[in-house]
């Protein structure tokens, strides 16, 4: 049993200067077999294990990751946690997510600082904001705590927004979800982590999936750069580099992988403090604690597994972005980066068995995934444990681009989150 | 920003100055024989794609040159443009040979179809 | 405090002492020289806090010379004009240059938050992920408010930025990155081969730091050399010189992005209309990364205090300005080049001493020391700093590499230290676009090893740090090699040190700062370690080193340093964080450029904008269009206006301007059959002269355009699209026929701006039009509706469709564009006796929903089909093939259940749906309530006195009659009753009148 956070444990540690702070997770080696192994350290990787143990009871399992944990989309997205989502499915993993997300840190004793400060969607052209009153009526019915406001409460809401009525596209109104909010990223992966790591899953860093083992129709385990390794159950969450690891499989995926790109401004005091989002000029925005605006806008169009995008498409955010607040002009870039993002054909997640026994995939959560870690893991460890989808999964089966059976949120927000 | 050439009208510009139109050598079902497509090769043709993390094969169109569209044979890792040719040809021989993975399948196929 | 003791009597290379300019820090007024830096003047008045540290609010002062900097970040100007976090080593004084210091409160002598400082023992890295957590709701509502309020360095401006930024956007044969020996050399030797060469470097002077290297080129000293070197370029008609211009990122391809600063040191440059900032987008054949080296810092305990400095800062601030740190130095080095910084502070009288960790050097600074007197004291290291907002004295103990703490120390008073631990490559620019670097042992350094773009590193950049190979190394662009005769100093090895030990243990409890920003100090690093942060990455994120302003130029390498020793791997095992862009921020608002405020995006106008304008139209934006919404007149609200609008139509008749519809011309023997393939219902069978409404699916299924197309000739249409759909169905039939139907032969041309086009709908659309004496029979037998005709109406070439999208007689009027607001004065003329009036985008919307005409867009969303809507007659049983067809018969969107559109009245005819409303099998009195479809479009119809609407509704069709509920906001519930979507003129006589 690990030791407790919190500040008492804080305090007796700081006596001795914090020497005796155990590891958050171990380091083991790999076993030759386990029960089941994920593929893939990310938020949803990790998140999978912690519930595959936590729910499940299955603790003989590991986590291989071919880098370090949350080194992909993880710990490169804006933090944005939403779930005013459209489509009935998705409106369900994304709230479930949500609400795991509001106790999560008591739940893995692990401070993720879940932030639900508020996330506007700004209304700028009527068709928008017939678009978003339609999302509100269905979130509302769905029981979500979701609402219309005004261009002047807008204003409450975001003092330094651009509210002028004379602009290139003026704010009609706003779509505000006041429980969505941010959270810490990183701190995401590794409270998933160390909670899984105290249930006994191995997380094993530095592993390269080299190839997936098949006998018959079924999964018998993983070639890595570790070792082979036996299991009879393994789920493949790689994000961006699902198409790699399923073509070791002979299973061709729906999948694009993209560049998308995020910025941080210098930190500054407090100025905003709640997420914009600006989908008709393609950009949003929010303040991190440390107090950077942390910037993010839509993909490049063409594949790209480099991890660095096109000039172009940052210059677009910033653009539309210093229209939206005019004061940001003068403050200054001090970072940009890009993630690896695996596209759908209908730019919704896949949560699904596949044609192959024992294999799982959970990916294409293209640009939004981070809102939807807890209720991925959840839905997905349940599916793996009883190799059936969870009623949630079920919609985001690979069976569904077969049969037409597409969830297509682009009707609500045409960029990227 | 990438620098894209045109190979029908010759003219280097900017990514913003062309278009990406996604994987090259989809083939659609229904110009064959729009009558006997199974609900998989329709999703195939709809949905799945080459993803390779390398040499790929896509289709660009020189929207602010000739307006011809055109294929592009790139890596997805170093963004090199490895060559350049005509929307209903092949790539060239040694960089079919070079495909991995299901384009190298692919490519293998149309090869057996050709001779 | 007296001024003297910091600024020398003489010296200083870049200021010009006859020239006094006054400015304000922190609200008091400081004099200082042209050519000062706010760093060098502030410190020359005998101040050296210059700022507070991020996390613990710990007192600080400079630290560097340029760029690296990240102690001293200041705000600049007031109000709108502010800019918080500049680096006070760039900023360059101007009288009247309003400066204050930043992250402090209320005063930068007296800050509340150095409480953190004292609790610093309770903070360690990651503190916050252990605690915080309870009770739950805190974290929002008190932890996190505090914790936001306390980060965060300078404030944000205030109002809309009155300055300009620009882009330009160049070509360069080669572009090189920094101006000094290397960059210099490199230029000249790559103008000499005839190509066109940029060369950008962020100071404002070029040399780099060749002012402060030793060494003699041909007989003469190195900057001498440089000078000339500029000169000569600057004369060069094939050289592009840029000063103040930081290459900021290199992007694939070669595309490299510089920041210039044009008006930030001189305030009249922005007086006379230059922008404040200027972004070059340059695209080069070749790069060449000449962009020096970065000193180290070295840890050692509260090696933080103000008045700690790079040895190289204290060299440039003696030789640039004439400033100097204090009267009574020490210097801390591990290499020979801060001899330099020794010899420098003892030539302008300052006392100076040499503190070296290394148990010798062989190199002939050292020996030169020594000779000259110089107090050198080798295997030793500062164990300890007295002195809070400054330095009162030192503790000097021996040392071993290797050692964890030293045993005794001596006490010796000084007033400042200047450090070094060697020297890293700038490798910024190398990395950004994935090039490889290597450890060199010598350097204790990473340096370029390979990458794939055609880009070099030179001269420091390359790890190349004497004078003569970096001259050598710099003519590998030039035809042929000049070769100069140098003398240098031969350098003794230098000894990396990581850590320099006090008597405690360094993870009890002493400050050895790595970030001196951000507040990482040695204990943290190792405390990551420890509980199983151990990637770098990891590191990094948990401890925030190299997060800070930086970006960890200064800190990235020692604190690998720290890392190898606390895990035994060596720091090449370890591995470098990854470098982005940009090299050091850059404004949002050169990123922007000039398109902000009306030049944010192109507004597209019709040839009728002006007169929408002068009747008080008001607009919405519709695509890149703006289109009029609606025209109040006087006394009017919108509403009143649009009801004005809609019975004119159906009473008498309404002009509206339609030219945003999408027109693409269609044309070649193949032009009916590829028509065929691309709408749902058939075109090759449209007779010559006539109109058909015609349904565009996607390859998925779903409706995706609409609109009718005209057969002007056997083998020539003109199709129309929605206004929102032009461009991407212009281009989506251009890619169909070029990709799949290559074997076709037609041309598809997009015309939608060079014609403008008016509905003239209403029952006297015919009088109106006879009354402009048309060249052609426009009877109701001789042009009925869905045909078309051209001619001449009131003068103006005309092309005239008979087509309705109000359900009244309609016309639609097509001219070329120029003869537009012609056209358009003479039908508004002609009509005026029968009560014409133009309407608007809003109540063409309500004429449409009466008529239940959809819209693609409202009554679909990309999810419905054609059946959906109730059009299933208009997809074709006949066709092979057209596009989407296949997809229609995937099991879901043939399955039952599907949404499907019918209308509605509701209960209480006075009552609208609101917009988007859902409907629910059976409301509830609290949510989840299972949803049946949803409102599509929803209006008061004034032709009928009671609301409309149309719906998209789970079987709808099968449930004609049946009455719905929509719970809305705040529990009421409205009734509806499903009925057929077409609310007026069911007959249709109306269209044919």
């Amino acid at each position: 049993m690990k030791s407790k956070y919190s500040i008492f444990s804080l305090a007796r540690n700081a006596k001795n200067y914090h020497k005796d702070w155990e590891k958050a997770w171990r380091s083991p080696a790999p076993k030759a077999e386990y029960d089941a192994v994920i593929v893939g350290g990310g938020g949803h990787g990790l998140a999978t294990a912690y519930y595959l143990a936590k729910n499940h009871g299955l603790t003989n399992i590991a986590v291989v990751e071919k880098g370090w944990i949350g080194g992909g989309n993880t710990g490169r997205n804006t933090t944005i946690i939403r779930s005013n989502y459209l489509q009935d499915s998705s409106i369900a993993i994304y709230e479930l997510a949500r609400s795991l997300y509001e106790g999560l840190s008591q739940d893995l004793n692990y401070n993720m600082m879940f932030s639900p400060r508020g996330v506007l969607m700004l209304c700028q052209t009527e068709h928008e904001f017939r678009a978003f009153k339609r999302t509100a009526h269905a979130n509302r019915l769905a029981g979500l705590d979701c609402r219309m406001v005004t261009p002047a409460e807008v204003k409450e809401i975001v003092p330094i927004i651009n509210t002028d009525p004379n602009c290139r596209y003026p704010i009609l109104g706003a779509y505000y979800q006041p429980r969505g909010g941010t959270g810490r990223h990183d701190a995401v992966a590794w409270g998933y982590a160390r909670a899984a790591d105290a249930l006994g899953v191995d997380i094993i860093q530095n592993c390269e999936v080299t190839g997936i083992t098949r006998e018959g129709g079924r999964v018998t385990g993983l070639s890595t750069t570790r070792g082979e390794i036996k299991s009879k159950k393994i789920g493949v969450v790689t994000a961006g580099n699902v198409s790699t690891i399923m073509d070791m499989a002979g299973v061709r995926m729906p999948i694009e992988s993209l560049c998308l790109q995020a910025l941080v401004s210098e930190p500054i005091k407090p100025v905003i403090d709640c997420v914009v989002m600006a989908n008709t000029v393609h950009g949003y925005m929010s303040q991190s604690d440390k107090g950077e605006l942390v910037i993010g806008g839509g993909t490049d169009p063409y594949n790209n597994y480099s991890q660095r995008g096109s000039f172009t498409a940052l210059e677009h955010t910033v653009t539309a972005l210093v229209e939206t607040f005019p004061i940001i002009s003068r403050l200054r870039m001090l970072r940009q980066w890009g993630g690896i993002v695996d596209m759908t054909g209908d730019r919704s997640p896949i949560l699904s068995k596949t044609e192959i026994e024992g294999l799982y995939v959970n990916c294409g959560w293209g640009t939004g995934g981070f809102k939807a870690i807890p209720g991925s893991g959840f839905v997905f460890a349940d599916t793996m444990a009883n190799d059936r989808p969870h009623k949630i999964a079920e919609p985001f089966g690979l069976n569904r681009f077969a049969e037409g059976r597409l969830i297509d949120e682009s009707v609500a927000a045409a960029v990227a989150h | 920003m990438l620098v894209v050439t045109c190979p029908i009208c010759n003219a280097s510009g900017d990514e913003t100055d062309f278009h990406y139109g996604g994987q090259a050598h989809v083939r659609r079902p229904a110009t064959a024989d729009p009558l006997n497509i199974t609900d998989e090769e329709q999703r195939d043709y709809l949905f799945i794609r080459h993803n390779p993390k390398g040499l790929h094969f896509e289709r660009w169109r020189c929207d602010r040159g000739c307006g011809k569209w055109f294929h592009a044979a790139r890596d997805t890792v170093t963004m090199e443009f490895k060559a350049t040719y005509g929307i209903t040809e092949l790539p060239p021989v040694e960089l079919m040979k070079e495909a991995k993975g299901p384009w190298a399948d692919y490519f293998k196929m149309r090869m057996k179809e050709k001779a | 405090m007296s001024t003297k003791p910091y600024r020398l009597a003489e010296g200083g290379s870049r200021i010009d002492r006859s020239r006094k300019v006054t400015f304000s820090f922190d609200g008091k007024d400081i004099s200082g020289f042209a050519g000062d830096t706010l760093a060098s003047a502030v410190l020359a008045s005998g101040q050296k806090l210059f700022g507070r540290s991020f996390k613990y609010h710990r007192p600080r002062g400079l630290v560097g010379l340029g760029s690296e900097e990240m102690n001293a970040l200041i705000g600049v100007g007031v109000g709108s004009r502010h800019e918080p976090n500049l680096r006070a080593t760039q900023i360059e004084i101007f009288d009247g240059l309003a400066a204050e210091s930043q992250n402090r409160w209320p005063s930068l002598k007296y800050d509340i938050g150095a409480i953190n400082s004292k609790f610093s023992r309770f903070l360690p890295a990651g503190f916050y992920y252990k605690t915080f957590m309870w009770p739950k709701s805190f974290w929002k509502h008190v932890y996190e408010p505090f914790i936001r309020k306390a980060a965060g360095l300078g404030k944000a401006p205030e109002g809309r930025d009155p300055d300009m930024y620009e882009h330009m956007h160049v070509h360069a044969d080669v572009i090189i990155i920094g101006g000094g020996l290397a960059g210099l050399t490199a230029a000249e030797a790559a103008a000499s081969t005839g190509v066109k060469v940029l060369l950008c470097d962020e100071n404002p002077v070029l040399g780099g730091i060749a002012d402060l290297t030793a060494g003699m080129i041909d007989g003469e000293c190195v900057e001498a050399y440089t000078t000339a070197a500029a000169a000569r370029l600057a004369a060069k008609s094939n050289v592009h010189i840029l000063t103040r211009t930081t290459v900021v990122g290199h992007f694939h391809h070669n595309y490299l992005m510089a920041f210039e600063r044009v008006g930030d040191h001189d305030p009249a440059i922005l007086a006379s209309g230059a922008p404040k900032h200027r972004l070059w987008k340059i695209r080069a054949d070749k790069v060449v990364v000449a962009t020096g080296a970065l000193e180290r810092p070295i840890a050692f305990a509260n090696n933080d205090r103000p008045n700690i400095m790079l040895a190289s800062a204290v060299r440039g601030l003696l030789d640039r300005y004439g400033v100097t740190p204090g009267s009574n130095g020490v210097v801390f080095t591990n290499n020979d080049d801060a001899y330099l910084t020794a010899f420098a502070l003892k030539k302008a009288g300052v006392n100076v001493r040499i503190v070296d960790s290394r148990s010798r050097s062989d190199g002939t600074l050292v020996k030169r020391a020594i000779a000259a007197g110089i107090d050198v004291q080798l295997s030793s290291v500062i164990s300890a700093v007295e002195g809070t907002v400054g330095v009162t004295a030192v503790k000097i103990a021996a040392y071993r590499k290797g050692q964890g703490r030293v045993i005794t120390e001596k006490r010796v008073d000084c007033d400042f230290i200047a450090m070094s631990g060697g020297w890293n490559p700038a490798l910024h620019i190398w990395c950004h676009n994935g090039g490889k670097i290597q450890f060199d042992d010598r350097l204790q350094s990473f340096r370029p090893k390979s990458h794939t773009d055609n880009i070099v590193a030179i001269g420091a950049a390359n790890g190349t740090m004497s004078v003569e190979a970096t001259l050598a190394e710099a003519q590998t662009l030039a035809k042929k090699t000049k070769t100069f005769k140098v003398e240098e100093p031969s350098r003794g090895a230098l000894e990396s040190l990581w850590f320099a030990p006090a008597t405690g243990k360094y993870n009890e409890g002493n400050k050895h700062f790595i970030d001196f920003q951000n507040d990482v100090t040695a204990a943290d690093l190792e405390l990551a370690q420890r509980e199983g942060y151990e990637s770098v990455e990891h590191t990094k994120r948990y401890t925030t080193f190299g997060m800070a302003t930086d970006q960890g130029k200064t800190s990235n390498l020692n604190g690998l340093g720290v890392i190898s020793e606390a895990t035994g791997k060596t720091i090449p095992e370890i591995g470098v964080t990854t470098f982005r862009p940009p090299y050091t921020p850059y404004s949002f608002g050169s990123i922007a450029g000039s398109l902000t405020n009306d030049l944010f995006l192109p507004i597209r106008r019709t040839p009728i904008f002006e007169w929408h304008m002068e009747h008080g139209a008001v607009f919405e934006p519709v695509g890149q269009w703006r289109r009029s919404y609606t025209y109040p007149q006087a006394s009017e609200d919108k509403h009143q206006a649009i009801n004005r609008e809609i019975l004119c139509v159906r009473n008498k008749v309404g002009l509206l301007d339609a030219s945003t519809l999408g027109k693409i011309e269609i044309k070649g023997p193949d032009a009916a059959e590829f028509l065929d393939r691309i709408y749902t219902n058939t075109f090759s069978t449209l007779k010559v002269g006539k109109c058909r409404y015609g349904l565009m699916m996607n390859e998925l299924g779903f409706l995706t355009d609409d609109g009718v197309t005209v057969r002007l000739a056997e083998d020539h249409f003109i199709m129309h699209t929605t206004s929102g759909g032009a461009d991407r169905i212009g281009a989506w039939l251009e890619e169909w026929l070029q990709t799949e139907w290559t074997q076709y032969k037609v041309f598809v041309t997009p015309v939608t701006e060079q014609w403008a086009q008016f509905a003239v709908a209403g029952p006297r659309a015919r009088d109106v039009l006879s009354k402009l004496s048309p060249d052609f029979d426009i009877s109701n037998e001789a042009f009925p509706h869905m045909s078309f005709r051209q001619g001449l109406i009131g003068g103006y070439p005309v092309r005239v469709y008979r087509i309705s999208f109000s359900g009244e007689l309609s016309y639609e009027v097509a001219t070329p564009a120029n003869f537009g607001q012609g056209l358009w004065n003479a039908i508004m003329e002609a009509g005026d006796e029968f009560g014409l009036s133009a309407y608007g985008t809003e109540a063409l919307h309500v004429l449409r929903a009466e008529k239940g005409y959809i819209v693609v867009g409202d009554e679909s969303d990309g999810t419905v089909t054609p059946i959906d809507v109730g059009l299933e007659g208009m997809v074709s049983k006949k066709k092979p093939d057209f596009i989407g067809k296949r997809s229609l018969e995937q099991s879901f969107l043939k399955g039952p259940n599907r949404k499907q559109l019918v209308g509605l009245f509701t209960a209480d005819p006075t009552e609208v749906l609101p917009d988007g409303a859902y409907a629910v099998a059976q409301a509830k009195d609290k949510p989840p309530m299972e949803m049946i479809g949803q409102v599509t479009s929803t209006y008061m119809s004034p032709t009928l006195g009671r609301s409309i609407a149309m719906a998209l509704i789970e079987n709808g069709r099968a449930r004609m009659g049946e009455v719905i509920s929509f719970p809305l906001e705040g529990g009421k519930v409205m009734k509806a009753t499903i009925t057929d979507t077409v609310f007026y003129d069911k007959e249709g006589g109306r269209i044919h009148g």
